[in-house]
């Protein structure tokens, strides 16, 4: 059968290839994430913020020499990830699991690095109980529950204290709304209404219509980064929704670096909250940057997936650091707990107890600087923790 | 509620733009082409680029994105099409998926995997009082082109010798060749026009829908909706499907969100349940 | 060269061949074992698609409701009452046999294009059920929690998949052999002559809808299997196996592979599986376009998928 003889070719070369690089000097790392389709950016990116951090470290991790094994999982596809944490873990034998853009991939993985003892670390999915489902996962990215909580808790201290909110119609849409909802009426605020929409939406006419009916006096809204929130920009611009006094707030998905250039002016002066700016005024996001656009061109904006990215290596650097060049999980894991690092996106830290992200959430407002749409920051609340693990 | 059949009117004519090509393709050459959407694609991307990078006018990127679409779609013909209309539905369809996956793959390196951006000519934004509503002057825009389209098929299919000829050959083909009708050439001409429209009607979906390389998959099952539930091979009926299915999508949206995307496909089910030919079955254009 | 011709009598040998090759994957592929134990997961679900589509002509891309169904069934069995493997796959047949049944009257009206969009919007509707039920199936976050007992009591679920893969072969062997023996049946030679042309089959007397939905329902408990064997193997449910990229990619499997021939599903499968494969790790931006062109070369080489390909290089001669 030639397919047969297909795999026992492809064998030959996965054992030559395992077998060559078993050295004590390399830490090998495996990355899960999507390399095709729609979502090819996220890969794309990914790939360029650890490409950043190697070249920064000379290419070494804990002092050993990093090898970066790449797999592609399409998007959202639990069984291939699943398979393919599989075969990193037996056949390539890595020491560190990475990537996993999207949340039903780092679930599907979790039982597997627990039996395996591999540290993990996510580079950006954010459903808040990711975390829990493994004593083996940390989180350099972010949950949408914790961007979503300081909008809330913002709108409440300047005087909006009336929201309408819509979301899409996931698992992320979910989060957003529980934690924007628990933190706006905790804080004595009223959801006026909420509406969900699903998720292949090509027309908001309607829910935007459904919106100025209601005359609510602000919306907070939360779609994934890529077209629906351009799409319900859109619609609100055509609708004139500004000029009969609706204010709009929204979490950073809305204004995602790397869209914003399409995005353009249907999200001026929109008000989002998020923890990664391109425009983000510090030292060391001006070299990120600077070092991203002399790598990459500036085709393609550094977006908070990059800036993960760079972190994820980053933390990986300094736990070997801290445990002397042992890649044993355990010893791994203690070392990342507690962990400090000072990111392009301002200052983080790898909580002691959850293995969650702590980071400074920041309120910018979308403005044209020098020709490009930027998100400038302007209010910032500072070590953020997922609400959702405090609530407990 | 005016403006919400309104929004669903114009989205329903965007929907019948695209769609209209399937259904006399399918219709007329029974050849399940489930590439349709991947040709509005390159008519899409045609108008964007004469758009953005050659600074092109709205109207004249619009008759480029026909040409352009028309021209593809006759070189495929030529090429690949032509050889299996007598082929296993099973086979053409593989065949049309597979133009597919090649279509969003090459504009994903073309053009990148996001979303092309798009400015509206100053003539089509904002919007209009129209009987005492404020309608989107882009949508009253969309809504016109869907009228003046229908009215031109109907008038090509009805009143020209080629629609004559058009008529006989979806009816029945076999006979039709009998009476010394050109069939392939009709074809090769039918689907080149189905094709053009398509492409018409990724250009004006710029506006509207918004053109990535994943186009031709996410709304393939749409058009399917509006050609199957109008009937295929004729033009009224997915015109009628096509303001059914936007009217009551808007609808929905508006008065039942908890429904969302439930609706549609439950419409679709259970008017096909009832009516398994489609709204206007075959032989009425 | 071609056509090779082969006895009849040598068939079932060339049969126990091609799974004996299959299983020795144990030894030769000990690394590969996941990827082997999906591939016969779609290779099965590939074949319960061709009894609705290939042998009795229902055209069907909704057929993923059927496997999701079925993984549900058996992830949600597994993690709130019991977590023995045989138990959920007997679950998810019943269920999606139900289903199945419920559904095929609805499938047995109109035609093709009518039944086409019917089981899309079935697909489509379960899809979005699944999403609304977030706290019985995890909505897009997939169900998780989910841990099986070991087999029989005896074999755990281990990091290689060692035993996912014998049990997973185990249990697509046997229900291949079912569905072989179901399809080589009077029963099969009806749908078979059903497809041709029904008309006639009526014509003859022979109860055409009820066979269809017969059918239908068989096809939908096989799927349902497969999407249980999936969950159970890789202990996770996620949206995706209900939804119409799902039904999609089977459908293209199967067509790839040859609907209406009985290997056609886990040829297809194989090849569809290990070109993805092949491809995630080294060209993953570009693999659509490469499968896309492979698809269209498949059909412009003479239809009947790979299957019919190999019909017209390998010549069967009737046995005397």
């Amino acid at each position: 059968m030639k397919a047969q003889r297909f795999l026992a070719a492809l064998s030959l070369i996965g054992l030559a290839c395992a077998a060559s690089a078993q050295t004590a000097d390399t830490v090998r790392v495996g990355m899960i994430a999507t390399y095709s389709g729609p979502y090819a950016d996220y890969g794309r990116q990914f790939d360029a913020g650890v490409a950043l951090y190697l070249k920064e470290s000379g290419g070494l991790l804990g002092g050993k020499k990093a090898e970066i094994i790449k797999k592609d999982t399409g998007g959202p596809a639990p069984d291939a990830s699943k398979r393919i944490a599989q075969e990193l873990i037996v056949r390539d034998k890595v020491q560190f699991i990475t990537g996993l853009d999207f949340s039903p991939n780092a679930y599907a993985i979790a039982p597997l690095v627990t039996q395996a003892k591999i540290p993990t670390l996510v580079m950006n999915a954010s459903s808040s109980a990711i975390t829990s489902s493994s004593p083996y996962i940390a989180r350099v990215s972010f949950t949408v529950q914790q961007v979503s909580d300081p909008m809330a808790r913002w709108m409440l201290r300047n005087n909006v204290n009336e929201a309408y909110t819509v979301v899409a119609d996931y698992a992320s849409g979910t989060d957003a709304y529980t934690a924007f909802e628990k933190a706006f009426v905790a804080g004595g605020g009223k959801i006026v209404g909420s509406v969900r929409t699903p998720m292949n939406n090509p027309d908001f006419s309607a829910y935007v219509q459904r919106i100025k009916d209601a005359k609510p006096k602000a919306v907070f809204f939360f779609f994934p980064s890529g077209v629906m929130p351009p799409a319900f920009l859109k619609v609100w611009k055509e609708r004139g929704m500004a000029e009969a006094g609706i204010q709009l707030f929204a979490t950073g998905e809305a204004t995602d670096d790397s869209y914003m250039d399409v995005t353009g002016d249907v999200a001026k002066d929109l008000i989002t909250s998020h923890h990664y700016s391109y425009d983000h005024p510090s030292a060391k996001n001006r070299k990120f940057v600077a070092d991203f656009e002399k790598e990459f061109g500036t085709k393609m904006r550094p977006s908070y997936f990059a800036v993960a990215a760079y972190d994820a290596m980053s933390a990986m650097d300094q736990a070997l650091k801290k445990t002397g060049g042992n890649v044993g999980g355990d010893a791994v894991m203690a070392a990342l707990k507690g962990l400090q690092l000072e990111s392009p996106r301002g200052p983080i830290e790898i909580d002691a107890q959850t293995r969650d992200i702590v980071q400074t959430v920041y309120i910018r407002k979308a403005e044209l600087k020098n020709g490009k749409w930027v998100n400038v920051e302007f209010d910032k609340v500072e070590r953020v923790k997922d609400p959702a693990k405090e609530a407990k | 509620m005016g403006i919400v059949i309104f929004d669903g009117v114009a989205y329903g004519m965007l929907l019948f733009l695209i769609a209209v090509g399937l259904s006399i393709t399918l219709g007329l050459m029974n050849f399940v082409n489930l590439a349709h959407g991947a040709f509005a694609m390159a008519g899409g991307y045609a108008a964007a680029v004469a758009m953005n990078s050659y600074g092109w006018g709205f109207f004249p990127a619009l008759a480029l994105s026909f040409v352009t679409a028309a021209l593809i779609g006759g070189v495929l013909e030529v090429l690949l099409y032509r050889r299996l209309y007598r082929s296993h539905p099973l086979d053409q369809v593989l065949l049309s998926i597979g133009l597919v996956f090649v279509s969003i793959a090459s504009f994903t390196y073309f053009f990148g995997p996001s979303m092309q951006p798009f400015t509206l000519p100053p003539l089509l934004t904002g919007q209009v009082v129209l009987a005492g509503m404020e309608v989107g002057r882009y949508r009253l825009f969309l809504i016109l082109c869907g009228v003046l389209v229908l009215a031109g098929l109907l008038l090509l299919l009805n009143k020209t010798r080629f629609g004559a000829m058009v008529r006989a050959s979806v009816d029945n083909q076999r006979v039709a060749r009998g009476t010394g009708i050109p069939v392939q050439r009709l074809f090769f001409a039918t689907f080149m026009l189905g094709c053009g429209l398509a492409g018409l009607g990724g250009a004006l979906s710029l506006g509207m829908l918004g053109l990535e390389p994943t186009f031709p998959l996410k709304y393939l099952v749409l058009f399917l909706i509006v050609v199957c539930v109008g009937g295929a091979g004729t033009v009224v009926g997915p015109f009628v499907a096509a303001l059914v299915v936007g009217v009551v999508d808007m609808a929905g949206k508006y008065y039942l969100p908890e429904a969302g995307a439930f609706l549609i496909y439950v419409f679709m089910v259970v008017t096909l349940l009832l009516r398994p030919n489609g709204l206007i079955p075959r032989k009425g254009l | 060269m071609f056509p090779i011709s082969l006895s009849a009598r040598r068939l079932p040998l060339a049969e126990g061949l091609f799974w004996l090759l299959l299983a020795s994957g144990y030894f030769l592929l000990p690394e590969h074992l996941t990827l082997l134990s999906q591939i016969l997961i779609m290779g099965l679900f590939a074949v319960s698609l061709d009894m609705a589509l290939g042998y009795a002509g229902i055209l069907t891309v909704g057929h993923a409701a059927f496997f999701g169904m079925g993984a549900y069934a058996a992830g949600l069995w597994a993690k709130h009452a019991w977590a023995e493997p045989f138990s959920g796959l007997l679950l998810a047949l019943l269920v999606c046999a139900a289903l199945g049944y419920l559904l095929s009257y609805l499938v047995v009206r109109g035609a093709d294009l009518t039944r086409l969009m019917i089981t899309i919007g079935v697909c489509m509707l379960l899809s979005e059920l699944a999403n609304r039920l977030v706290n019985i199936t995890g909505g897009t976050d997939g169900l998780q929690g989910i841990t099986m007992a070991p087999v029989l009591g005896l074999f755990e679920f281990d990091l290689y998949g060692r035993t996912g893969f014998v049990y997973t072969f185990a249990m697509v062997l046997l229900v291949f052999c079912v569905a072989r023996r179901i399809l080589r049946s009077p029963f099969g030679l009806a749908l078979r002559g059903i497809h041709d042309s029904s008309k006639r089959m009526q014509a003859i007397g022979s109860p055409v809808a009820a066979r269809l939905r017969m059918a239908y329902c068989f096809s939908a408990a096989i799927a349902g299997l497969a999407g249980a064997l999936m969950a159970q193997s890789t202990q996770f449910v996620g949206i995706e196996s209900l939804g119409i990229n799902r039904s999609a990619e089977i459908l293209i499997i199967l067509v790839l592979g040859g609907a209406g021939r009985l290997y056609g599903g886990l040829i297809g499968a194989i090849v569809y599986m290990v070109v993805h494969d092949w491809f995630a790790d080294m060209n993953p931006e570009y693999w659509m376009f490469w499968i896309g062109c492979f698809l269209i070369a498949v059909v412009m080489l003479g239809g009947g998928g790979l299957m019919g390909m190999l019909a017209r290089m390998v010549k069967v001669e009737k046995a005397r």
